[in-house]
C-alpha cells in the first residue's frame, strides 16, 4: 500500500515536472535574435524562474519553496549607508517610467520601475493597473525599522516573501539602483508623498 | 478637393461591399486589406508569378476560411506553420524570392505605412471573418506545438521574470488602463486571437499576430522573436486551440 502511494506521489511530481524540461528554452533559443543590448542570455532561467514556470505559478515541493525563499531573503542587500528613504519626487518619476531593459529602449537611460503598470499609488494618477494591490496610503504603516526592512526587502526581491511573486526582483536583478530604490521607498513612506496625502 | 477625397473614400469603402456591414466603417484596416488583395494577385520575384497558387492549408489558392484553420502542419515542409511563415514559404517557392530579404523588415516601425506581410495578413484574415477559430490538432506535430506553446506561455525569464502568464492568466485585470485577456480561457483567447490583425490607432498601422508575439517578447525584456519561428508559432497554436471555435473578428481596430 505504501509502495502504491509512493508511486502515485512520484507520478504526480513527474506530471508537474513536465514543465521543467528544456523544450521551451530550446525553442526560444531557436526563435529569437539578440538585438540592441538584449542578448540570448536573457532566455536562461535562474532557479526561481525555472521552479515557477508552471500553470500553478507555485513551487510544488513546500521544502524547496521555503529553501528558495530563504535564499532570496539571505541575498537581500540593505542600503550601504543605512539610509532607507530618498526623495519621493524622484520616486514619483521612477514609478511612472515604464522604460528600461527592452531592446527598444536607449540602454544608456536609467531604468524605470513602472509601478503604475500594476499598482495604484498617487490617487490622482488614474491610469494604474490592477495586477498588484493598491499602495495608496501605504505610508500609514509608519517608518519603524520593521516597516523599512519589510518594504526594502519586498522591493529588492519580492520572492523573499512570496516565492513565484509576479513582481520583478528590482534590486536582486539590478533593474533599479540602490538610490532609485530609496526614492521609491520615500514615495511609499514619506508623509509628504502624494501616495499618502489623501 | 475635399469632396473628391470624400468620394474616393466612399468608393473604397463600398468596393469591399459585403464586409462593410461587419466592419466598423471607420476602420482604416480596410486600406491595408485592399493592398493585400492586390499583392496576392501581383506577379513578383524572379519567377514573375502571383501568390494565387499558394496553399494556405485548404488547397492551392484557397483563401476563404484558411486563416481560421492556422497554424497547421504542412506536409511539404514537415512543419507547423502560421500564416506569416506560410506566406514566406510561398514567396520563396513560387516566386523565387529570397527569404532573408522578405523577413528582414516584416513589421512596420512607428511612422511607417505598412509592409507586404501586414497587408497580405489583413486581407487573408478578413476572408475568415465570422468563421470559427479551429486550427487542426490531428497531426502529432500539431499536438506537440500546443504542448510547447503551453510551456512557453508559463516560461518565466529575463530581467523582470516575466512570462506570458504574468499578464494573461487572470481575468479582469489590467496594465495601466489596458485590459488584459485571460488567454487560458476560451473567451479570453478567442477574443484576443480572433481580433488580430488589428489596426492600431496609436501606431497608425495594422499589426499582425506575428507582430503581437514579437512585441510581447520585447515587453518581457526578451530578445527579438523571429517571424514564423518555432516559439512564435507554438504560442499562436496555444491561443488558437484555446479559442475553441470562437469567431474571427479581424481586422479590428484597437487603441
Amino acid at each position: 500500500m505504501h509502495k502504491l502511494l509512493l508511486s502515485m506521489v512520484v507520478l504526480c511530481l513527474a506530471s508537474l515536472n513536465v514543465f521543467a524540461d528544456d523544450s521551451a528554452y530550446n525553442a526560444l533559443m531557436n526563435s529569437m535574435k539578440a538585438i540592441n543590448g538584449v542578448g540570448l542570455d536573457r532566455i536562461e532561467q535562474d532557479e526561481m524562474q525555472a521552479a515557477c514556470s508552471n500553470p500553478q505559478s507555485m513551487i510544488a515541493d513546500p521544502e524547496e519553496s521555503e529553501r528558495l525563499r530563504q535564499s532570496a531573503m539571505a541575498a537581500v542587500k540593505k542600503p550601504s549607508d543605512g539610509v532607507y528613504l530618498g526623495d519621493w519626487k524622484r520616486g514619483k518619476e521612477i514609478a511612472a517610467n515604464g522604460k528600461g531593459l527592452q531592446y527598444s529602449d536607449d540602454q544608456n537611460d536609467p531604468n524605470g520601475g513602472n509601478c503604475y503598470a500594476c499598482h495604484q499609488l498617487d490617487p490622482d494618477e488614474v491610469a494604474y493597473g490592477t495586477l498588484g494591490p493598491s499602495l495608496t496610503n501605504y505610508g500609514m504603516r509608519g517608518q519603524s525599522q520593521a516597516v523599512l526592512d519589510y518594504t526594502w526587502s519586498k522591493l529588492w526581491n519580492a520572492t523573499a516573501w512570496v516565492p513565484c511573486s509576479h513582481m520583478p526582483r528590482f534590486g536582486h536583478n539590478g533593474v533599479l539602483t540602490e538610490q532609485q530604490l530609496k526614492d521609491i521607498m520615500a514615495l511609499l513612506l514619506d508623509p509628504e508623498s502624494p501616495v499618502n496625502k489623501h | 478637393m475635399k469632396k473628391l477625397i470624400a468620394t474616393i473614400l466612399v468608393g473604397s469603402v463600398l468596393s469591399v461591399g459585403v464586409i462593410a456591414d461587419d466592419w466598423d466603417d471607420d476602420n482604416p484596416a480596410i486600406f491595408f486589406s485592399e493592398d493585400g488583395a492586390d499583392m496576392w494577385l501581383e506577379p513578383q520575384g524572379p519567377n514573375e508569378v502571383s501568390l494565387e497558387e499558394c496553399d494556405l492549408g485548404l488547397g492551392a489558392g484557397v483563401v476563404e476560411g484558411a486563416y481560421a484553420q492556422l497554424p497547421r502542419y504542412f506536409e511539404d515542409t514537415g512543419k507547423v506553420m502560421d500564416l506569416e511563415a506560410r506566406l514566406v514559404h510561398c514567396m520563396v517557392t513560387l516566386q523565387g524570392r529570397d527569404a532573408d530579404e522578405i523577413t528582414a523588415h516584416p513589421y512596420s516601425l512607428s511612422g511607417e505605412t505598412g509592409t507586404e506581410i501586414e497587408a497580405l495578413s489583413t486581407w487573408i484574415a478578413e476572408q475568415s471573418l465570422d468563421m470559427p477559430i479551429q486550427p487542426p490538432q490531428d497531426h502529432d506535430a500539431e499536438k506537440a506545438a500546443y504542448t510547447l506553446g503551453e510551456k512557453l506561455f508559463y516560461y518565466r525569464a529575463g530581467t523582470h521574470d516575466f512570462g506570458c502568464s504574468t499578464c494573461h492568466r487572470q481575468s479582469n485585470t489590467r496594465i495601466r488602463l489596458q485590459e488584459l485577456a485571460n488567454l487560458t480561457t476560451a473567451d479570453g483567447a478567442g477574443a484576443a486571437y480572433g481580433s488580430y490583425p488589428a489596426y492600431r490607432v496609436t501606431q497608425g498601422v495594422v499589426r499582425s499576430m506575428g507582430w503581437r508575439m514579437r512585441d510581447c517578447a520585447r515587453q518581457q525584456r526578451l530578445p527579438e522573436m523571429q517571424l514564423g519561428s518555432e516559439a512564435s508559432v507554438a504560442l499562436q497554436v496555444y491561443m488558437a486551440v484555446n479559442a475553441d471555435g470562437a469567431p474571427m473578428t479581424a481586422p479590428t481596430m484597437k487603441r
